[in-house]
């Protein structure tokens, strides 16, 4: 899990916390591919990182498209 | 306000399907439907019927209700007609949906019955080892069929279209919201409504096929859709694509208001 204050365009600042759930995570390798920002890499065991947790906008795609519901993004506005 | 995750029987994750298996995605946008109109989950049965799909009622909090293969709909308009208070959404496979059980799909369409019928079409049958079904395009590769699949494959949803269906549309889950709205808009229906979701079986179908893995068919799948107004004015190579949207969504008196209707 890993939490950061994001200082956003907007000036507005966001609290994102992106969860990675290991035990649901079958290694698909959908988040890695999908995310429109680069957030995630491959990890050398092929489980996904956040990478670069300040690239994250919060848009919720890679929860959308996990299909084992190993990935959730809290976004506070 | 609803959450997802009270549509969802976390303690029995992880759920049985492969890596990149869409069915997942396809249980997640149910449950986010489900929650976003606000309906109990003990008004809802979530009805499978034999395969992969079959084993989406593990993972649900909702009643829910597993058949024979293909008899889904039968089981469920006995359902419906005994608590037409409670939503019944079928999922079913494409072999399920339109080979073991083609001839309860057009009745159901036809008489209207107030079911929501999900079938997400992987394009093969994907428990049993991956065997072509109906709607397997013609040339796949399959396990039975090694040279190519010598078959057209049929449209469900113009069959269900001709059949009576009240609301019948089709995406893929590479279109997450739009699956979801779609789903939203099917379970609020008044009549049959079908919904066909194109998705990845990256361990047969997508191996056959040398279609690559989830993350690769993903995105096969959506350069092989395109939107229903441009497949319309297509002519010539629309065998190349499959179209996506709302076929139709129209108003039709259901099987159980004729029913009362008539006694």
């Amino acid at each position: 899990m890993v939490i950061l204050i994001l200082p956003a365009k907007t000036g507005k600042q966001r609290h994102i916390a992106i969860h990675l759930d290991h035990n649901l995570c079958k290694r698909c390798g959908i988040c890695v591919a999908f995310c429109p920002q680069g957030v995630f890499v491959t990890g050398d065991d092929g489980y996904p990182v956040v990478a670069a947790t300040e690239k994250c906008t919060g848009c919720q795609l890679c929860f959308y498209r996990c299909p084992d519901f190993a990935v959730e993004v809290e976004v506070d506005k | 306000m609803a959450s997802y995750r009270d549509y969802l029987a976390w303690e029995r994750l992880p759920h049985l399907w492969c890596a990149g298996c869409g069915h997942g995605v396809i249980l997640k946008a149910l449950t986010l439907a489900l929650a976003a109109l606000e309906v109990p989950p003990d008004k809802v049965v979530v009805a499978s019927g034999i395969g992969c799909s079959g084993r989406i009622g593990d993972y649900v909090t909702t009643h829910r209700f597993q058949g024979t293969h293909g008899r889904t709909l039968a089981f469920a308009t006995g359902i419906h007609l005994a608590r037409p208070e409670v939503k019944v959404i079928c999922v079913m496979g494409d072999g399920d949906a339109a080979a073991i059980g083609g001839n309860h799909l057009i009745h159901a369409a036809r008489r209207n019955v107030d079911l929501t019928a999900i079938v997400p079409n992987n394009l093969n049958y994907g428990m049993t080892g991956g065997q072509f079904s109906p709607l397997t395009p013609p040339a796949s590769i399959s396990s039975t069929s090694r040279q190519g699949k010598a078959e057209p494959a049929f449209d469900i949803c113009h069959l269900a279209v001709v059949a009576g269906a009240s609301y019948v549309a089709r995406t893929t889950v590479y279109h997450v919201t739009e699956m979801q709205k779609f789903l939203q808009e099917a379970i609020l229906k008044k009549g049959f409504s079908l919904l066909e979701v194109l998705t990845p079986c990256p361990t047969y179908y997508g191996r056959y096929n040398a279609l690559g893995e989830a993350a690769q068919m993903l995105e096969w799948l959506n350069r092989s859709v395109i939107p229903l107004a441009r497949y319309r004015q297509m002519s010539g190579d629309e065998a190349r694509y499959w179209w996506r949207g709302r076929l139709v969504d129209r108003e039709a008196p259901d099987f159980l208001s004729r029913l009362k209707g008539a006694g």
